[in-house]
């Protein structure tokens, strides 16, 4: 039953690597990239010279200080093939997959790597974040000498005041993702942690604490990504990419409602008319919402219809969400426990789906049996969702 | 599987490293285009200048010549009342450079009045005057607050100093 | 099953001026979509189901240029994303979706605004591995463009009075152009008393800059023949990244287009190209690199004799650029590849190959009426 007629060559998941993720790795961008994609490969059980496309990302130049990076971070991996590097701001790691997903759904390539690459750390002065000094329309935003947070903690705070959720409940997300980081053997932001820390941790930008939020991280992921006739050659077991989708919103966020994630619900219908899904709620096994704040797992459940809007935190309190419940999400332990390298992040959940998808999770496989996985990530000026759904 | 295994290094191994600093230089001169050069005249006259959409009736703050909606130009500018509501509120604690302020400023999102509908409105990220308790309380949300603008204006973002609570709600 | 055949339905553009300093670069976008859209009566808000943005954080200005990419495309709370390289990048991504049959109609757009970026040469230089090439401090951005020239005259036995040809016919064939504001009448004698400014080349070798706009409609075959009479087929698409390290690359020949004309060509079932395309749309940011770029795709065997003999001017058997390339209409960024489609769609009249390569990626599209 695939409603989508017109899309007739399917494209598996065959293979995933994934670096450490850490404040500072000493790898430089190329290494990184080439250390995850051979890890990828491995699992796939390819070489490079098997490989016929990449598809990169990684997010702003700024943070290596490189212009037109995906040249040069690609470097030991393309190897004079076709790469092309797309970007949607954070959005990226998810959409890496959706791109990789037309290449080998056109026909015209047939095993395609798949990389995110993100070194944050070069940009060392003062702080990473500085590099977001530059994201803001110049005239009418800038003046005001924002920091990213502050817009994030606009939208957290409207979700709460339109929800009537408690900063309290959202917590719990915090809580829950880094103690399921503890099984995560790429993991920075491990920890067993309770509300209580998250509510007493710095105050950054009220209603944000500093464990609110995903730390600053370096880190690569990949992905070998193939056509149907590939996949029952290389695996008994392929995770068949069955639905992709994106949608960005006006560029100008200060004139809609950041209550609700409009274009993530667009992106999410997208993915789910591809994929088939007609209820979401009863047909996603489990689930990898972007979580670079712990509000953007409940808001993001909400946009992708995983439960109904302002619903997410009783869900999570109810324990839903862990991995032993109906409806787990962030299994990986997510941005908030794993870290937040960028695009490297956003793949990091895609893989986890894969994984999961495959019972190869290990500690971290959720309990119940998973069939259909959904990841997705989020970027931009609160603007952007991608959106993966993966099938056994 | 191979182990390929990354490096991590502390704050204290970095210092001691190999490593090489450029700081990069990067300069431009925007041209701010025909919407936001007219805005920002009216900005230097304490007026806040929008677009209207023949189509959607959106007034479009800041102002844009096109609807992104309807995708039509849009030519007919209305002035926007120098009051409105607010949509939300934070306290800023850190600055761009993720610096500490002295002093946390609260900034938040201006509903302006006129036009709109739930999910699309005219609005401005802009400083307001009051309290962080305020915040904190969520009683700024949705209180309505006008304009003060500065003595010398000079075409600016910041020839607003801040909008100003008129009434809770 | 057969395969579903893309084309090229409609394109608009904006400037091609040294600066457009009245209008910002989402005014010019607006312009240029509204021109492609209006030709085929299409509503961007309901007849097109995405749209691909091509653009470079250090270019605009803007980290994050994504952000900037959806409300002068119309599209805003549509599915849009942004390619970050040259043009044909998105118009090759755009084909593929198209392909995949889950798309019927995209818009893909670039855009330069060169004329704001003050340190032009110090983003340039900042393309430059961190590590091992910028701390050299080369004097001048265009110094490993110059070696590579260097060694492709070397490769192909060419001097300067060969590239002064190249140079002269190039910017008369641009008066021929309404997007040329750098064409002339340059003869072969004033090129070759022109100073060298790096290695071999001088001024004229080098693109001026400029800003301009350009947006292209895609369509599936079926919508194509519904919205013109005369959709642009692309029948073949390559594209490739060679090494980053200079020294590791193979200087004289640009390794990058040979790899992404052999895909194009395959594709579009082209068995001797030097003697089936009619036309040859190159990028031109350097003389030499259109030179470069004919070699590489390997349509003729030494440069030599069709450049002395004519073969590569406007009515030879492989005309280059045709009404001018980037040496005449000067350097959008990221949207000369656009440039060049426009020109080739203008002229449309047998099999053409167009190519960008911009950093170490080339992209090849092979197109024809
Ligand atoms: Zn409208």
């Amino acid at each position: 039953m695939r409603p989508n007629i017109n899309v007739k060559n399917r494209v598996a998941v065959v293979g995933a690597g994934l670096t450490l993720f850490r404040r500072r790795l000493m790898e430089t961008p190329q290494e990184l990239s080439w250390i995850a994609a051979r890890q990828a490969l491995d699992q796939a059980g390819l070489d490079f010279n098997d490989i016929d496309c990449v598809v990169s990302g990684s997010a702003p130049d700024a943070f290596d200080g490189v212009h037109m990076k995906g040249e040069y971070y690609v470097e030991g991996v393309a190897n004079g093939k076709p790469h092309v590097r797309v970007f949607v701001g954070g959005g990226t790691g998810v959409f890496v997959p959706v791109a990789a997903w037309w290449h080998v759904a056109s026909g015209l390539c047939r095993k395609v790597l798949v990389l995110a690459e993100e070194k944050m750390s070069s940009a060392s002065r003062p702080h990473p974040q500085a590099v977001f000094k530059h994201i803001w329309d110049p005239l009418v935003e800038k003046p005001l000498n924002p920091n990213l947070i502050w817009i994030f903690a606009m939208e957290m705070h409207r979700y709460m005041y339109r929800c009537g959720v408690r900063k309290e409940d959202i917590a719990l997300v915090s809580v829950k993702n880094k103690r399921n980081a503890l099984d995560h053997p790429s993991a920075q932001a491990a920890a067993k942690i309770t509300v209580d820390d998250v509510l007493n941790s710095e105050m950054l930008v009220y209603p944000v604490n500093r464990l609110d939020v995903s730390p600053v991280s370096d880190g690569a992921g990949a992905m070998v990504m193939v056509s149907e006739e590939w996949a029952n050659r290389l695996t008994d077991n392929p995770i068949w990419v069955e639905g992709v989708g994106f949608n960005l919103d006006s560029t100008n966020w200060t004139n809609r409602d950041l209550g609700y994630p409009v274009y993530l619900k667009r992106a999410a219908e997208m993915a789910y008319r591809l994929a088939g899904i007609e209820n979401p709620m009863k047909e996603i096994d489990v689930a990898e919402p972007y979580d670079p704040f712990d509000y953007k797992e409940l808001h993001h459940m909400e946009g992708l219809g995983l439960c109904p809007p302002c619903k997410a935190a009783e869900v999570t309190k109810e324990g839903l969400t862990q991995r032993d419940g109906d409806l787990p999400t962030s299994p990986s332990g997510g941005l908030l426990g794993v870290g937040n390298p960028i695009a490297a992040a956003g793949i990091m959940k895609a893989i986890e789906i894969f994984w999961q998808l495959r019972g190869e999770a290990g500690a971290r496989q959720v309990k119940k049996d998973v069939v259909t996985g959904l990841a997705q990530a989020w970027g931009d000026l609160m603007q952007v969702g991608t959106v993966v759904v993966m099938r056994r | 599987m191979t182990d390929f295994k990354v490096t991590p290094l502390s704050e204290d191994s970095f210092r001691n490293a190999i490593r090489e600093s450029t700081s990069p230089r990067a300069v431009y001169d925007m041209a701010p285009g025909e919407a936001y050069t007219k805005f920002f005249e009216g900005l230097r006259e304490g007026k806040i200048l929008g677009t209207k959409c023949p189509s959607c009736g959106l007034v479009h703050v800041p102002p844009k010549v096109y609807c992104q909606y309807c995708y039509l130009p849009l030519t007919q500018w209305v002035e926007v009342k120098d009051e409105g509501f607010v949509e939300t509120a934070v306290v800023v604690y850190i600055a761009a450079e993720r610096e500490r302020l002295e002093k946390p400023e609260v900034v938040g999102v201006i509903r302006l009045e006129g036009s709109g509908d739930r999910y699309r409105y005219p609005g401005l990220m802009h400083r307001i005057c009051t309290e962080p308790e305020e915040v904190k309380s969520s009683r700024i949300m949705g209180a309505k607050v006008k304009a003060r603008w500065a003595t010398e204006r000079k075409g600016s973002i910041n020839d607003i100093e801040c909008f100003e609570v008129v009434s809770w709600k | 099953m057969d395969p579903i055949r893309v084309g090229i339905v409609s394109y608009g553009f904006s400037g091609f001026s040294p600066s457009v300093p009245s209008k910002s670069f989402r005014e010019m976008v607006f312009e240029a979509a509204s021109k492609a859209y209006a030709k085929v009566g299409l509503n961007p808000r309901t007849d097109v189901d995405a749209f691909v943005s091509c653009k470079e954080d250090f270019w605009e200005g803007i980290s994050i240029t994504d952000e900037f990419a959806p409300d002068q495309l119309g599209g805003a709370l549509k599915p849009v994303f942004t390619v970050t390289g040259d043009g044909l990048l998105g118009i090759i991504n755009a084909y593929m979706m198209i392909k995949t049959g889950a798309f019927d109609v995209i818009a893909v757009e670039a855009h330069g605004k060169p004329s704001e970026v003050m340190s032009y040469g110090d983003i340039e230089r900042m393309a430059q591995d961190p590590i091992y090439l910028r701390p050299l401090a080369f004097p001048s951005y265009h110094t490993v463009k110059a070696l590579e020239a260097r060694a492709f005259m070397k490769y192909s036995n060419l001097t300067r009075e060969d590239l002064g040809i190249y140079v002269s016919q190039s910017k008369r064939n641009g008066l021929l152009s309404n997007r040329a504001p750098h064409a002339s009448s340059l003869t072969v004698d004033s090129y070759l008393s022109e100073r060298e400014l790096v290695g071999p080349l001088s001024h004229s070798d080098l693109a001026p800059r400029s800003d301009a706009a350009l947006v292209f409609v895609l369509a599936s075959e079926g919508r194509a023949r519904e919205l013109t009479d005369s959709p642009t087929w692309i029948t073949g698409v390559g594209w490739a990244t060679d090494y980053h390290t200079p020294s590791y690359r193979e200087l004289g020949r640009d390794i990058a287009t040979k790899n992404a004309s052999e895909m194009a060509f395959r594709q579009a079932g082209l068995g001797d190209p030097g003697k089936q395309l009619a036309f040859v749309e190159a990028d031109e940011r350097y003389s030499f690199m259109a030179l470069m770029e004919v070699s590489s795709m390997g349509l003729v065997k030494d440069l030599r004799q069709p450049l002395r003999s004519g073969d590569l001017s406007r009515d030879g058997s492989l005309p280059v650029n045709r009404r001018g390339g980037a040496l005449s209409e000067g350097l959008p960024l990221e949207a000369h590849g656009l440039a060049r489609l426009a020109s080739a769609c203008d002229l449309l009249d047998g099999t053409g190959a167009v190519v960008s390569n911009m950093g170490n990626t080339s992209a090849v599209l092979v197109v024809r009426p």
